[in-house]
């Protein structure tokens, strides 16, 4: 398969403070690959730097390279067009204070869209392959923040469907979740990878095996380990991954 | 054992004696507001006949007419004037200005010293400013100059607070799909933080509209026969108008005086629920 996502010796500073040293990581198209590793080892950091949300913050710095399908997205695409192909859904569920039906137009609004017809086709598409459309299709113009915490979530992965990207990211999606929407969510992912780049930080190594196709193992901003998940998990090369898995690890 | 009831019975009664002081502070406040209002509005609305609503002024009449008129252009276009330039200003110093920027910090010193000044000041500088220099002469446009930059504070600070509040996740998720920082200030900033905005012109209405110090010098105590619509003219407002009739010795200008008060009371709680209703539509805030 493609590589969709080619990151190239990135280091990463807050300021003085060095989050990211030295990543290199080919990311294949159509495939789960999921980042774990302790709190504050850089997975969001990375993350973030796939759709340079990054950019948004004060006094970050980063050196080395990221390629979209060959394209450096730091020197040669405007942050918009990337983030249109490269969606994002956060950690805890950011719906707008607007009904459903506006949190999901919205993107396709913003990318030029007007006509009700066509923005009423892509609302719906969108909810369905959030696997939702029967839950809410009542209820259109209600309040997204009248959902539940799963639907809001859910609901953001409508959002982030809407505007028809290519990659998406997922930070922690289900770290705020119960396990019944976990599992919507888990099996929503495996669903739809035939047709997007999937990329997706979790503190849960159970959700890693089920899901995940790779897995890269992070460590104090590094990348120690990064192979099949299957391989990572049965027979770690490293052996602070093993300790990781394992629960050794101190 | 013993000394824990007993230390759980002080505590019982400690935290009685606070509830009833707190409900007994709630109460006074409540009180006192209820107070005021009645007292006015019992002596004000039986005074109130259509003469004195929408007649012409004259002795007799004391009609309020004229300056009800000029109260709401008054309201009207001072707001048009400070709350786009107040909430532009937010914007700036919410969302794109830096840390420590050097703008940033005279317009917060200008903002702070703005609000601080008492409203005499103000009148002073729209008597030399506004009436004097530019010309404006004692006119309703030297009153709407002169409260524009008066109430210019109240909104810059209230929106940039509403501004702040809006959760960074929104703004996030915005950018995230791909939208510009423009659209997402106005699409999805604007529109949540729209209550907090609400609610310091709510205030700077309050002002406007009880304002005497700083209109007696810029727009004047004058009191025309009929309203007028010309900006050019002088004409007092509602709460100048109600401190005239006040300080005048005709037999019936202290009963006038209250039916003024009681006037500008419904005109605060009118103004205060078309500014939220069309607030809200603004907003488009479908939060039920
Ligand atoms: N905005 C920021 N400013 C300064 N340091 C940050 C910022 N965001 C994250 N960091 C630091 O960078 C490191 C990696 O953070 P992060 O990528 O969020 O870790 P993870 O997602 O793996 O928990 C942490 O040490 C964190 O304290
Ligand atoms: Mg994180």
């Amino acid at each position: 398969m493609n590589d969709k996502i080619k990151i190239q010796n990135i280091d990463l500073f807050y300021g003085e403070f060095q989050a990211l040293k030295n990543v290199n990581m080919d990311i294949k198209e159509n495939e789960i690959t999921a980042f774990i590793g302790p709190s504050g080892c850089g997975k969001s950091t990375l993350l973030k730097s796939l759709n340079r949300m990054n950019d948004l913050i004060e006094g970050v710095k980063i050196k080395g390279k990221i390629l979209l399908d060959k394209v450096d997205i730091y020197k040669d695409m405007d942050p918009t067009v990337l983030r249109r192909r490269v969606g994002m859904v956060f950690q805890k569920p950011n719906p707008f204070p607007m009904s459903i039906y506006e949190n999901v137009a919205y993107g396709p609004k913003t990318h030029g869209i007007k006509q009700k017809s066509k923005l009423d086709e892509i609302v719906e598409k969108s909810l369905r392959s959030a696997a939702m459309w029967d839950e809410v299709k009542d209820r259109l113009k209600k309040s997204a923040l009248g959902l539940s915490g799963g639907q809001q979530q859910r609901l953001c992965i409508a959002r982030a469907f809407s505007v028809n990207p290519e990659v998406i990211l997922l930070d922690e999606p289900t770290s705020a979740l119960d396990p019944i929407s976990t599992m919507k969510i888990e099996d929503l992912l495996i669903e739809i990878k035939k047709n997007y780049t999937i990329v997706i930080v979790t503190h849960n190594m159970q959700q890693a095996t089920r899901i995940s196709d790779k897995t890269a193992f992070f460590l104090h901003g590094e990348i120690i380990e990064f192979d099949e998940t299957e391989k990572l998990f049965s027979i770690p090369k490293n052996k602070k991954t093993e300790d990781y898995i394992t629960g050794r690890f101190g | 054992m013993d000394r824990n009831i007993s230390n759980l019975r002080q505590r019982k009664i400690k935290s009685a004696i606070f509830k009833s002081l707190v409900w007994l502070c709630g109460m006074l406040t409540v009180g006192i507001l209820v107070y005021i209002l009645l007292f006015i509005l019992l002596r004000g609305i039986p005074k109130i006949n259509m003469e004195f609503l929408f007649g012409q002024y004259n002795t007799t009449t004391l009609s309020a007419f004229s300056s009800i008129v000029a109260t709401v252009q008054m309201i009207v276009l001072s707001l048009l004037v400070s709350v786009p330039i107040g909430v532009f200003c937010a914007i700036y110093l919410a969302e794109y200005a830096t840390r420590g920027n050097k703008v940033v910090k005279i317009i917060r010193l200008a903002v702070d010293t703005l609000a601080g000044i008492p409203s005499i000041v103000y009148g002073l500088f729209g008597l030399i400013f506004f009436v004097k220099i530019l010309g404006f002469r004692a006119s309703i446009l030297s009153g709407i100059c002169t409260i524009s930059i008066m109430i210019l504070p109240v909104i810059i600070s209230s929106s940039e607070e509403a501004i702040k509040s809006v959760p960074d996740m929104y703004r996030e998720g915005s950018l995230g799909l791909g939208a510009t920082r423009l659209r997402t200030v106005f699409r999805i900033v604007l529109p949540t933080a729209m209550p907090g905005i609400l609610s310091g012109v709510i205030l700077a209405i309050g002002r406007i509209v009880g304002e005497t110090a700083a209109l007696i010098f810029t727009s004047g105590t004058n009191v025309l026969k009929n309203p007028t619509l010309d900006l050019h003219a002088s004409q007092r407002t509602l709460a100048i108008h109600m401190y005239m009739l006040a300080s005048e010795g005709l037999p019936h200008s202290k009963d006038m005086a209250f039916a003024t008060g009681a006037i500008l009371i419904l005109v605060v709680f009118l103004v205060n629920y078309a500014t939220t209703k069309a607030a809200g539509r603004l907003g488009r805030l479908n939060n039920e």
